[in-house]
């Protein structure tokens, strides 16, 4: 009998002692019987040690902030408790949360394979043409009028090249 | 709904006469994909869902290969269609319990289905019989060009293509190959198989039950991993494991054939009579049942022309199906009794089985 084992989620005593060995690593943990049963520890099939280590809620660090992705408010407590992003921009956002659980979980942590290249340049070429409408109008406004042609070309140029199709077969 | 679905004669797993081969069943290659500026289908409230489905069905609807398609909002479908539809693996369990504004996009002959807000906006997959991982990744990556064309997704250059899960991040591809594996099953192999891919971060599944003695000695062997490594490398990787397990299942086949060969004739032979003859049987029965008669037409005991067959009445038994066709709610011992009136009927069409085959393959 291990008496003094406390479980590892709710201090209760540990009755429950389970090891797993995922990916040649040994997954060890300590839980109490209602904790044991909640985490599904007792149902033989599917249940993953290192799922549940991965997506246990750790406590809080003192002094850390609660991270938000400012586009969907995802925060940092949500993926550690779900393991799940809310939306695209939370990978910059939770960068670092997310970089060591890939180092466990991938053959590497830099993408390999395919690029939608047509996506990306029609995406650069949107971004581009916002920003130089932005100029434009900036320019108009201060009377900066050679300036203003200067970015009514630019913008024509992209527009034109658009339509033609160009910018959606060229590489990014 | 998805009567035309159901009696299409030319659909990929249940009529593909040519294509079916020994131990491979069939070649999935699913990708995840999602759309910029919207948050992750379960971040997302029913308007965004909605936005994303109605978006993306217009979208997909104008793609050739999605011509004389369907589209199904999950909302519109019975219990029991979508019990089908996941027999037959155009859906998953999870978008059948998903949340309002769902859907899915079903080609013509059922080689490409795309769930539409499932765990991430798009999940496409291309489908087909036997083992062709090349051509099912060239299908699926055309397609997939086509669709980004016009549907901006989120990608990033360090971390590929932007998933709701990190386990799905990078390409975004799983592939799945169904395989019958009789031989390493009855030799006591499978435990072993099992360990061993999965150190290579490949998984090994039942199709119908979990562990090692999944009914129907059917399993479903995937890539894990999909971040680090091109999707040739991935396709490439698993492509390899599963030659080394086809030939595995083949020795072991030969070894149970040439060690107890009466034991495996008569294994068949009862397989064969209790299917012509059966009054009531269950699922599980038929699936394993099904697995010797697959078994026959390997070892050239039936006709090659009949494997089809076969393959077709093992999604035909699964009770969504036996349900559908009874076109009633009808209690699992009637279940068990129309899939034994199938059954019997289906098989007083076959030839009877020609054990001298056997013979002359030693």
């Amino acid at each position: 009998m291990a008496e003094n084992l406390k479980c590892s989620i709710c201090d209760q005593e540990a009755t429950v002692h389970l090891t797993q060995i995922v990916n040649n690593k040994i997954h060890k943990v300590d839980l109490c019987e209602t904790c044991a049963q909640k985490k599904g520890v007792t149902d033989p099939e599917g249940f993953s040690l290192a799922d549940m280590m991965s997506k246990a809620p750790l406590s809080p660090v003192s002094g850390e902030a609660q991270l938000a992705c400012p586009s969907c408010g995802h925060e940092s407590g949500d993926f550690r408790r779900t393991g799940r992003l809310g939306c695209s921009a939370c990978y910059e956002v939770f960068r670092t949360l997310v970089f060591p659980v890939l180092e466990d979980m991938h053959a590497g942590t830099a993408h390999q394979g395919k690029v939608p290249t047509v996506a990306l340049s029609r995406q650069s070429s949107h971004m581009q043409l916002k920003q130089l409408m932005g100029s434009l109008a900036r320019a108009v406004a201060e009377e900066a009028y050679e300036d203003a042609a200067k970015f009514r070309d630019q913008i024509k140029e992209i527009k034109e090249l658009k339509e033609a199709g160009a910018l959606e077969v060229s590489p990014k | 709904m998805i009567e035309s679905l159901i009696n299409d004669e030319r659909a990929e797993l249940t009529q593909a006469v040519k294509k079916a081969a020994p131990v491979v069943l069939s070649t999935r290659i699913r990708l995840a994909r999602n759309l910029v500026g919207q948050p992750f289908p379960e971040r997302a409230d029913v308007l965004q869902r909605r936005e994303v489905l109605t978006r993306c069905a217009d979208q997909l609807g104008a793609l050739p290969q999605m011509n004389k398609g369907s589209f199904f909002d999950i909302a519109d479908l019975s219990v029991l269609e979508k019990q089908v539809l996941v027999e037959r693996h155009l859906i998953s369990r999870e978008l059948c319990d998903g949340e309002a504004g769902t859907g899915v996009y079903i080609n013509k002959g059922q080689t490409c289905s795309v769930m539409i807000n499932e765990e991430d906006h798009l999940r496409i997959q291309f489908l087909k019989a036997g083992f062709n991982l090349k051509s099912v990744w060239k299908l699926i990556d055309t397609f997939d060009s086509e669709l980004e064309k016009t549907i901006d997704v989120a990608f990033s250059e360090d971390f590929g293509y932007l998933t709701a899960c990190p386990t799905n991040l990078g390409t975004g591809l799983r592939a799945s190959v169904m395989m019958h594996l009789p031989g390493l099953v009855i030799s006591g192999q499978m435990e072993r198989v099992i360990r061993a891919v999965s150190q290579l971060g490949i998984t090994v599944r039942g199709l119908f039950g979990e562990g090692s003695d999944a009914s129907g000695h059917i399993f479903q062997i995937s890539n894990q991993q999909t971040l680090g490594q091109s999707e040739s490398e991935i396709l490439e990787s698993l492509a390899n494991v599963l030659k080394t397990v086809i030939d595995h299942e083949l020795n072991a086949r030969f070894k149970y054939l040439e060690e107890s060969r009466a034991k495996l004739l008569d294994q068949i032979g009862r397989a064969f009579g209790v299917l012509k003859n059966a009054h009531v049987i269950a699922s599980d029965e038929a699936l394993n049942l099904l697995s010797f008669i697959r078994l026959a037409v390997d070892f050239g005991m039936l006709p090659e022309a009949n494997r089809a067959d076969v393959d077709r009445l093992v999604i035909e038994s699964q009770p969504g199906h036996v349900q559908y066709a009874a076109q009633e709610g009808i209690a699992p011992d009637a279940r068990d009794i129309a899939r034994a009136d199938k059954l019997r009927k289906e098989f007083s069409n076959l030839p009877a089985l020609d054990f001298d085959k056997l013979q002359d393959q030693e």
